[in-house]
């Protein structure tokens, strides 16, 4: 992964959650406080912002810049949440941002997600869309496919777990609160993450194969 | 002396709870309210919460009380071990009991003990 497609995988999640903003708040109506879409849709067009004004030389500082900016501006708990995903995973990777190197950086920022949350698979959270992802990425590596087969895989994956989260009960969060009643609807967070995915898919697309 | 940040979701909650803290407590500590969004909206601010700190660091630590949510996630990214810590607790009762601690000039760890303490306070 270049500084280029890691700049456009940030482009096109900030179009994808724009375009699906609606549809993230409704989710998170139904059993978070409302505003998630709203939310990342406001974080991503500052990150948009934050790299235009100081445009980073490496994806890893793209990610740090990316992660910092989620922190400050998201203002709900994806802020601190992707913020710590992204900044760990611009701590982790280093250079040449080979797709190992990426599914690794990638691990260390869900383990990340997880310490900060303290959740876990099955807590219906985006944890359940971001460890399958991690875990397509790596085995990926290990079977050595291309690098889209491996982002499209991660992106199946991811959506695979966010569909996952529909029959399972909140056990974080504001759901959490609702008990049962939280069932039968899609986590926003973990519908969001399956956004992230999608959009690294579509770049790594759009540029090529073997451009990353 | 220890200081304290009161993190809430709505800067009208933190405002009032500090001012309330104050009152109760004394005057003694200093309590900063780190609520809401930048832009006045129900959320957290990482900003706010950092100048919050800032405000009440008098080199002896600061205790954090977030209420929940995005507030003690966000507050957990600015701990900082022996210095900046979150103190687990209710929001109001956990406040008083740190400001009351802080006031009387115990360090870091007592005030965040003495917090702690109100989590086992009944009403009834």
């Amino acid at each position: 992964m270049d500084t280029a497609l890691c700049l456009a995988w940030f482009e096109e999640a900030a179009r994808l959650v724009h375009r699906d903003r609606d549809r993230l708040t409704a989710l998170d109506a139904a059993i978070g406080d409302g505003d998630h879409g709203a939310n990342l849709d406001r974080g991503l067009t500052e990150v948009g912002k934050a790299l235009a004004e100081s445009p980073p030389g490496s994806p890893a500082e793209t990610l740090l810049t990316v992660g910092t900016t989620l922190i400050r501006r998201v203002g709900g708990a994806s802020g601190p949440l992707y913020g710590s995903l992204f900044r760990q995973m611009g701590r982790t990777l280093g250079s040449p941002a080979t797709l190992a190197a990426f599914a690794s950086a990638f691990d260390e920022g869900v383990v990340a997600v997880e310490r900060l949350g303290k959740a876990a698979l099955g807590d219906k959270t985006m944890i359940d869309a971001l460890v399958p992802a991690s875990r397509a990425l790596s085995l990926a590596v290990r079977d050595g496919v291309g690098v889209l087969q491996a982002v499209e895989q991660a992106a199946r994956a991811a959506q695979e777990g966010a569909e996952a989260t529909i029959p399972m009960q909140a056990r974080k969060g504001r759901a959490s609160y609702l008990g049962e009643r939280s069932i039968g609807h899609m986590d926003p967070g973990a519908s969001s993450s399956a956004l992230f995915m999608e959009a690294l898919a579509a770049v790594v697309r759009r540029a090529g194969a073997g451009a990353a | 002396m220890v200081g304290l940040v009161l993190v809430s979701h709505s800067a009208g909650l933190a405002a009032e709870a500090a001012a309330l803290v104050r009152g109760i407590a004394g005057a003694g500590a200093p309590v900063a309210a780190a609520g809401g969004t930048e832009d006045g909206g129900l959320g957290t601010s990482s900003d706010l919460i950092e100048a919050a700190v800032r405000s009440v660091d008098q080199g002896d630590g600061v205790v954090l009380i977030p209420d929940l949510g995005s507030s003690v996630l966000t507050a957990r990214l600015l701990e900082e071990e022996g210095r900046v810590v979150i103190a687990d607790v209710p929001f109001v009762e956990g406040a008083i009991s740190a400001a009351v601690a802080a006031g009387a000039g115990m360090p870091l760890s007592d005030v965040l003990a003495a917090a702690e303490e109100a989590r086992t306070f009944r009403k009834l």
